[in-house]
């Protein structure tokens, strides 16, 4: 039983390991067939052991693979934790990511800047992408495999620090290395507060296991912690703050999103693989899995509840006046996200989970398809510049149909059933601020398909606005590009309805989703069927919303496209706070880095310079010189004055024992 | 009064008389004979103490040859006396104040009150076939044998010392130097080549 | 009977002596080192005296080493003394500073 687990998480680590460190010599084909097989046995092996799930002959497996250490009480160690949720991550994961590996080799194959010889990133950087990615399906495994904290944070940084070699890959673009160092540094913050999370909770339950954890929970679940001054703070509001603060740098939310919209600057793969379907999905992985811990707290539940809708609509609004492909596809990510958050606050874990799942199938998609744009018009990402590519990329555009009517929630596609079961719970959540929560995403309904349908406008349709070189090479992406697309938009129309019935609303997630009672909000919906709630959302309002979006961006950007000058004149204030991303890089820019900056000034020319240079280091030396400069006048040299001093000091002995 | 008092009591006044003297004459060369002075009484003084060995050892050893050494020293060096002697009255008063708060904490310390009769009183005196030559040298070749062989070093130290430090290099001095032989190189150091003129022998005519 | 203080008293005199000598002819370095010998006279006194109130033979070994020590350093104290002068010409302390700080 344990031994599949172990192929699945090690197969692509050993793939990673051979393209990495043997790249020159298996070469280019050999480096994608290695990393590709070794996840594409990864994949089938997640797929056999989800279907074994589903058809309830596997039970789910908890156990110790290898015992690190044991230090204090606490036990250190590489577990395995595979229930329903991991498997389904688990497939989720390896499924994308096999079509990457596989999208890749034709998407890097004429990157100029990545030739074996002469290659601006270094020689065999193909390999060492493929070795990346791989690499990165490993973390990506032993993150969600995980059955205790420090594993977690292990596949937590390591998903992270892949990130950021692979956002950086283009190494001589300074923009890349800026977005690099960026998403790297956000995401410290996040991490700070999540290893701050471990510590409590290490420390509160003396364990990192998470059964023990689970069962500890309810016992703690009134305690209250000082951190400073006599404020009583509940112990498990602290622990799920801190906790969530971690999955707010991971998942890109509000106010840690920044880094996500620049790290578009690594390869498409990268931002399907990473940075739309998987790790930023980790922090929703991690609020599922901790569902025992965030029960107990209503208010880390708001919390995450107010976060998740802010980012969920205002990081649309942002979408909307973007025009760079991938950055518009960047911040429906970040939407999205934000609607799995919502979700989570709702307690409507399943429903979080749901839409990630089908959130990775059609987001992977609309990233692949916008590459393969990206690819015939010869790495131009600039949509001004592209239009009318339905006829010459008949596939890319069929495939980015689909994934877009997934994206906007068609009914019956798989975003329909996700995205509405998650406004659906947010209607019906008592939790404090869910009436803003329900405000904000029924307006991002409305959001997205303005701007998913405003970018498939510009891209496919309208006049053809590139230049003359490259229309004449335009042509639909190689095989390699495609089949990817269509083996993504399958699940992308399909997965939603399948599913919907067994994993947001039936005991899929029974013994691992833990929801209390007065929170179960997916109860309260009154599910019956699929076709039911096909139907019911068929007419009801986000459905209704998401038609209207499509029409105003038909209107707006097919048939009369000076509208979208003239709004944009209109609202100018507007316009320039979106454009400008509501200057939130510019404000941390300006305080965080410009005071980090600052300080490291005031350290540098205060703290090393004045007080350990100058007063420390020289002061020293400079007063030991100045002491013996007044001392040296005593040494006279004279015999006699030496002899005076002797004489003295015999004198005030005898004077002691003189009584 | 006792003999032994009254012996005391003369020649701790010699004593006290001739360091004043040691330390008043203007003259070293007094200075040192009224030192020798003072170690001969003291030497008497030590007898009265029945330190015998170490009162002819005073006198041996520091009247026969360290004092002459110093005579010596004082008579070879030519030295002027007017500068050595100068702020000698200048330094009186302090030398006198300094010496006598001196003196005067000693006598708190080592006075009658603490080392009086009642508090030592004097032993018995040795038998007349008591040695005390014998009884030291057995203490020394016994239990002090290490620092004695230390002092023995420390003495031939000294005899090294001073003459490493008096010696001179000699200009008549005829010794060899081998380090100055192995110095030399094969060619002109040992053989010198001298041109000349080739003569023909004439013949016998 | 001579009282142990009236020895240890005496060799307070002499240490006395001998210091105020040093104050007094601090130029005159023989001098210095006779006061010295006087200071070392004083101190082997005193052994002396104890050595023989307490009954002990220690305190005349000591003044035996201190004989020794003292003789040595005479000797090398005089060899010292003509040295300096052959270099500087002068006994005189008042012109011997060069350990000045």
């Amino acid at each position: 039983m344990e031994k599949i687990y172990l192929a699945i998480a090690f197969t692509p680590l050993i793939g990673a390991i051979i393209a990495g460190f043997w790249g020159a010599q298996i070469g280019r084909a050999g480096a994608h067939w290695v990393t590709s097989v070794g996840v594409g046995i990864s994949a089938f092996l997640s797929i056999i052991v989800l279907l074994g799930f589903i058809t309830g002959h596997r039970e789910a497996f908890n156990g110790s693979v290898y015992i690190w250490m044991i230090s204090d009480g606490i036990t250190f160690e590489v577990g395995f934790l595979v229930d329903t949720l991991t498997a389904m991550m688990m497939a989720v994961v390896t499924f994308v990511s096999f079509c990457v590996h596989i999208y890749t080799i034709g998407y890097m194959a004429h990157d100029e800047e990545n030739w074996p010889t002469g290659s601006k990133a270094g020689t065999n950087s193909y390999q060492r992408f493929f070795s990346y990615i791989s690499l990165f399906t490993f973390s990506m495994l032993l993150l969600v495999m995980s059955n205790n904290f420090l594993q977690l944070f292990f596949g937590w940084e390591a998903v992270g620090l892949v990130s950021y070699l692979l956002i950086g890959f283009w190494s001589n673009r300074e923009t890349a290395i800026f977005a690099n160092m960026k998403a790297f540094l956000v995401n410290r913050v996040g991490d700070f507060g999540f290893l701050l999370g471990i510590a409590a909770v290490a420390m509160y339950f003396n364990t990192v296991d998470y059964a023990e954890v689970f069962a500890k929970a309810p016992e703690l679940a009134n305690t209250q912690i000082q951190i400073w001054g006599d404020t009583s703070w509940s112990l498990m509001t602290v622990i799920c703050i801190l906790l969530f603060v971690g999955a707010m740098g991971k998942s890109a939310q509000v106010p840690l999103h920044v880094w996500l919209p620049d790290s578009m600057e690594g390869p498409t793969p990268i931002s399907a693989l990473i940075h739309a379907a998987t790790m930023v999905t980790a922090g929703i992985f991690m609020v599922a899995r901790m569902s025992p811990l965030y029960e107990l707290s209503e208010t880390a539940l708001s919390f995450i509840l107010i976060i998740g809708a802010t980012t969920a609509f205002f990081t649309g609004l942002i979408g909307l006046v973007q025009n760079d492909i991938k950055r518009v596809v960047a911040y429906s990510t970040l939407s999205q996200l934000g609607y799995m958050t919502v979700a989570l606050g709702a307690s409507a874990y399943a429903a979080g989970i749901f839409h990630l799942m089908t959130h990775a199938f059609f987001k992977a998609l609309l990233f692949l398809a916008a590459g393969s744009v990206i690819i015939a018009m010869h790495h131009e990402q600039d949509m001004r510049k592209m239009g009318g590519l339905k006829k010459y990329m008949p596939i890319t555009y069929w495939t980015s149909l689909i994934g877009s009517l997934a994206l906007i929630g068609l009914p019956g596609f798989s975003g329909f059933f996700s995205k509405d079961s998650i406004i659906e719970a947010v209607h019906h959540s008592q939790i404090p601020g869910a009436g803003y929560a329900y405000l904000m995403v029924i307006l991002g309904v409305f959001i997205t398909a303005l701007y998913s349908f405003r970018m498939f406008f510009m891209v496919f349709h309208g006049e053809e606005r590139m230049d003359e070189h490259t229309k004449q090479h335009l042509h639909e992406s190689p095989r390699v590009v495609t089949v990817p697309l269509i083996m993504l938009a399958i699940p992308s129309v399909l997965i939603g309805g399948m599913t919907v019935s067994g994993v947001v609303f039936g005991d899929w997630f029974k013994d691992v989703i833990y929801v209390a009672p007065a929170h179960d909000v997916l109860k309260e919906i009154g599910f019956h069927s699929t076709i039911g709630f096909f139907f019911h959302g068929l007419f009801a309002l986000p459905t209704l919303l998401a038609a209207a979006g499509v029409g105003v961006a038909y209107m707006i950007y097919m048939k009369n496209p000076e509208i979208a000058d003239k709004i944009k004149s209109a609202a100018s204030p507007l316009y320039t706070l979106l454009d400008k991303k509501y200057f939130v890089d510019e404000l941390y820019q300006a305080v965080f880095a410009g005071g980090s900056r600052w300080l490291g000034k005031v350290f540098w020319k205060v703290g090393d310079q004045a007080l350990i240079d100058g007063l420390i280091v020289n002061g020293s030396a400079r007063s030991v010189g100045f002491l013996a400069g007044v001392i040296r006048q005593i040494q006279t040299g004279y015999l006699y004055h030496y002899a005076f001093a002797m004489i003295l000091g015999l004198l005030l002995l005898l004077a002691l024992f003189v009584n | 009064m006792t003999p032994e008092k009254i012996l005391f009591y003369v020649f701790a006044t010699i004593l006290v008389l001739s360091a004043t003297m040691v330390i008043t004459r203007r003259d070293p060369v007094h200075s040192a004979l009224f030192l020798v002075l003072a170690f001969f009484t003291s030497a008497i003084l030590w007898m009265l103490l029945e330190a015998e060995f170490l009162a002819i050892v005073l006198v041996l050893v520091y009247v026969g040859a360290v004092m002459v050494l110093f005579l010596f020293v004082v008579m070879m060096l030519d030295t002027n006396k007017a500068a050595m002697r100068a702020g000698f009255v200048k330094m009186m008063p302090v030398g006198l104040i300094v010496a006598g708060v001196m003196a005067f904490e000693m006598f708190l310390i080592v006075g009658p009150q603490y080392f009086g009769l009642d508090k030592f009183a004097m032993p018995a005196p040795h038998p007349a076939d008591y040695s005390n030559t014998e009884e030291l040298g057995r203490v020394l070749y016994t239990v002090y044998m290490y620092p004695v062989e230390i002092a023995a070093v420390i003495l031939l130290v000294g005899i090294i010392a001073a003459i490493g430090l008096t010696m001179r290099k000699r200009p008549d001095n005829k010794s060899l130097d081998p380090s100055e032989q192995v110095k030399v190189t094969k060619g002109p150091d040992r053989i010198r080549v001298v041109k000349m003129a080739s003569e023909i022998k004439q013949e016998a005519k | 009977m001579i009282a142990l203080s009236d020895y240890l008293m005496l060799g307070a005199i002499l240490f006395s002596l001998s210091i105020a000598g040093i104050f007094l002819n601090r130029k005159n370095i023989i001098i210095i080192l006779m006061c010295v010998e006087l200071m070392l006279l004083a101190v082997n006194m005193n052994f002396i005296a104890f050595s023989r109130f307490l009954d002990d033979s220690a305190g005349q070994v000591f003044v035996f080493f201190i004989l020794t020590v003292a003789a040595a350093e005479a000797a090398i104290g005089l060899a010292i003394l003509i040295v300096v002068f052959r270099n500087r010409r002068t006994i005189n302390v008042a012109d011997l500073d060069t350990l000045k700080g």
